[in-house]
């Protein structure tokens, strides 16, 4: 997911080549805790009233949690997908085996994760909505070990009208 | 609609297979808060003084607290109380990790269990789904061990487990029932296995209300912050590798040898590598910024993490070093025991063999080297083999059951509960006080707030109190300004001391915060991140009910008194509050006695200790007054 915060390129307007920065959250499974705050202030920022329910359940990120093999990855939610995938693989970290569920971001048929508990809709991790609060995502602002950061991944040149400026983008 | 807890209690009854979830009073709340508060109105109501610990009449409550499950920073304590083998008193017990908050979310604020069931069993609680299922495949199964082929059966990697192990299924005294990084200790892990309850689990996809959300919300994200910058908060030890306080303080063995200049500079440069070396992460509890647990791979054990003085206990009961408490540490917390009075009852063991009290033939074929007589006395204990099956009474039982003069080495028990091994010179008031009076058992649980020494120079004195936020009255301050030596406070400030100090762990016991960002905190530092100033505010935020600082203040009392109840109900009077006759070197019988009566008035309890009229019709516990009044506990 790509969200540009510069203005949308205008047609007909001269074009030339930009920098814009990259920013993304970042995940360092090594830093995580395991304490889930960010599972309880996604799922308090995005309730109705807005802070009026706190339910990890709700949460568009939840943290792998292994603690027998000292496993803890916070997962992101990415795209709704209508069918199982058929993907077949295993992660091994230090001996372990882990299925192909394991660190999928995907709300998906073949389990509950990423669905509101209640109605079954899909959850997305929407980078805190429009506008992004201040400071950056709420789940990165609660991280108490740098266990997950939102910085600037990388710059990339594009093409864009000539009255555009560098701008910033976030990417998941 | 209920704010910030459920509103409900799922009640068991394991001998007759019973499964029920019962609204809750809200003026409960009002009156007690949650956790231990209104789990202790439960025991008053329902357990009578004559019932036994091992009766199938004794509950077993798990609560969360009141704030758990909230967006509140450090609030994910699981408060577990019962009658306890050890003391036949209130057990208070309590352990981090997530349980707590997982219960509130499958929508309950407590589990309220009694009965026994036929064989071992285990409950499930999913959301409103609730089973009691056979768990004889679980016999003999290690803690953690437990909760893996318990998520692994019922195909949920996000549910979260409470569980004893060997040594509670074996009614050992000192067992414990834990669940993630946390260990709840003092008393409930054999009755969970009295009543054959192997774990209990539970999943939650509910919601927790929020009564004032956007106020509630800024308060807990500046908290959040704070927690997590403030070096004054959450377990220091996690991090620093200067440990020479409690090695060179604490008494070693069985609480008898003092090893002054232990540490040194090698020595920790070696236990730091050692344990940087083993060390996989260090993790945290639910919804809390600080990182208290060290998480250790040591080879042939299983994954094991420790917290505080838990790294130390049984390396010093054993004349070791760092590197014993890691080898077996793994095993033990498997077995499920407690490691503060564990390690006690071992070294107690070894000395009595030493004086001849015991002898080889009470342990056969049992190793020469420390070490192995450490692991060989566990496995005893935990199994209840031979001499084990009375060591696993505890020391105060064990002694009294050998016979043959083993009670005069029972010296660091207090209501029959093993202490922590200190032994000093000049006797500390408010740590008189509450050794002598606590209840919950462990000095740990008690003190807290006050600084436990007077800081040398009135310099620092003056730079200590200008920012003690946490402070709830000036008097405290002018006492702490005014204290030069460790033996000498007014008698009216040793009570409020103690007062102040039992304050925030009757507050956190029943809203489920962490005593290291709180009622444990404030005396190393005075900057703890919770305090009767804003505590009140983020119950009001969370519940919706108007709490201020005097009401908070009055709700602690409450709940204190309702505990002496309880126990002065079971029959604990004036003689059992006594700190160990060791504890400090020079004592003074007069003022240690004056001292007490002057407590005792202060709490507004007679001169045995018991609460008087006036005490319990001023908070409102005139049902505890009819009833002690019948017993002649009280004159009518």
């Amino acid at each position: 997911m790509r969200r540009y915060f510069a203005s949308l390129k205008k047609e007909n307007s001269r074009m030339k080549t930009i920098k814009k920065t990259i920013k993304t959250i970042r995940i360092n499974p090594y830093k995580c805790t395991g304490c889930r705050a960010c599972e309880m202030v996604c799922s308090t920022t995005h309730a109705n009233p807005k802070c009026g329910i706190v339910n990890p359940a709700r949460s568009r990120i939840r943290v792998f949690w292994d603690e027998t093999n000292d496993v803890f990855v916070p997962i992101l939610a990415g795209e709704y997908t209508q069918a199982e995938c058929n993907s077949r693989y295993i992660v091994t970290i230090n001996g372990k085996d882990f299925g192909e569920c394991s660190f999928c971001r995907s709300s998906c048929p073949s389990r509950d994760l990423f669905k509101e508990p209640d109605t079954g809709i899909a959850l997305k991790c929407d980078v805190c909505g429009e506008p992004m609060p201040e400071g950056g995502p709420l789940c990165v602002q609660w991280c108490p070990r740098g266990a997950l950061t939102y910085a600037p991944e990388r710059i990339e040149e594009i093409v864009a009208a000539e009255d555009e400026e560098a701008a910033e983008v976030e990417e998941l | 609609m209920r704010y910030g807890e459920t509103g409900f209690n799922l009640e068991i009854d394991l001998s007759q297979g019973k499964i029920g979830k019962e609204e809750t009073d809200p003026k409960l709340t009002e009156l007690h808060l949650g956790g231990q508060g209104t789990a202790d109105k439960i025991l008053w109501d329902r357990v009578p003084g004559d019932v036994e610990p091992f009766s199938p009449d004794n509950l077993l409550i798990f609560s969360a607290g009141l704030l758990d499950a909230t967006p509140v920073p450090g609030a994910n304590r699981t408060i577990v109380n019962t009658f306890s083998p050890m003391t036949n008193l209130h057990a208070h017990s309590v352990m981090g990790g997530f349980f707590g908050p997982e219960l509130k979310y499958a929508g309950y604020d407590k589990i309220v269990i009694r009965g026994k069931a036929p064989d071992l069993v285990y409950l499930w609680i999913n959301n409103d789904k609730v089973e009691i299922r056979d768990a004889g495949h679980l016999r003999g199964k290690g803690c953690h061990e437990t909760a893996e082929l318990i998520r692994q059966e019922l195909k949920q990697d996000k549910a979260q487990v409470a569980t004893i192990g060997l040594a509670g299924e074996n009614r050992v005294y000192t067992a414990s029932i834990d669940s993630s990084c946390g260990s709840a200790a003092r008393g409930p892990g054999p009755v969970m296995g009295d009543k054959r309850l192997k774990a209990i689990a539970v999943r939650g996809t509910k919601d927790i209300n929020i009564a004032r959300p956007a106020e509630l919300f800024e308060v807990c994200r500046r908290l959040n912050r704070e927690l997590a910058e403030n070096p004054k908060v959450g377990d220091w030890m996690a991090t620093d590798e200067d440990d020479s306080f409690h090695h060179d303080n604490f008494a070693w063995g069985n609480a008898r040898v003092r090893r002054r200049g232990f540490w040194s500079k090698e020595l920790q440069d070696r236990w730091t590598k050692l344990k940087y070396q083993h060390m996989d992460r260090q993790r945290g509890c639910y919804n809390c910024p600080k990182a208290c647990h060290n998480v250790i791979s040591w080879p042939g054990r299983k994954r094991f993490s420790y917290k505080c003085y838990g790294k130390d206990t049984y390396h010093m009961a054993a004349f070791q070093e760092l590197d014993f408490s890691y080898d077996i540490l793994g095993v033990a917390q498997e077995y499920g025991v407690d490691s503060y009075s564990t390690p006690q009852v071992i070294a107690f063991a070894l000395e009595l063999l030493e004086a001849g009290i015991l002898t080889d033939k009470d342990f056969p074929g049992m190793p020469s080297d420390t070490r192995g007589r450490f692991f060989y006395i566990l496995e005893k204990i935990v199994h209840r083999e031979g001499i084990g099956d009375v060591l696993a009474n505890g020391v105060y039982h064990a002694a009294r059951q050998i016979g043959k003069g083993a009670e005069a080495y029972d010296h660091n028990t207090v209501k029959k509960f093993e202490q922590l091994p200190i032994k000093l010179k000049k006797l500390n008031p408010p740590y008189f006080l509450m050794i002598a009076t606590g209840e919950k058992m462990s000095i740990t649980q008690i003190e807290g707030s006050f600084p436990q020494d007077p800081l040398p120079t009135r310099e620092q004195r003056e730079e200590f109190v200008k920012n003690w936020i946490a402070c709830p009255d000036d008097k405290f301050k002018r006492w702490f300004l005014e204290w030069e030596k460790r033996e000498v406070l007014p008698m009216e400030a040793s009570c409020a001391i103690t007062d102040w100090n039992e304050a925030m762990h009757y507050i956190d016991d029943s809203i489920g915060l962490c005593g290291f960002v709180s009622a444990f905190r404030g005396q190393f530092g005075g900057r703890t991140a919770y305090h009767l100033w804003n505590i009140p505010q983020l119950i009001a935020l969370a519940t919706g009910l108007d709490f201020d600082k005097d009401k908070l203040w009055k709700t602690f009392q409450r709940n204190r008194n309702l505990v002496r109840a309880l126990n002065v109900r079971r029959g604990m009077r004036r003689k059992d509050e006594a700190p160990p006759a060791d504890h400090w070197a020079i004592r003074d019988q007069e003022y240690e006695q004056k001292l007490l009566d002057a407590y005792y008035q202060f709490k507004g309890w007679n001169r045995e200790g018991i609460p008087t009229k006036e005490t319990l019709a001023e908070l409102g516990m005139d049902y505890v007054r009819e009833d002690f009044e019948r017993k002649g506990i009280l004159t009518s």
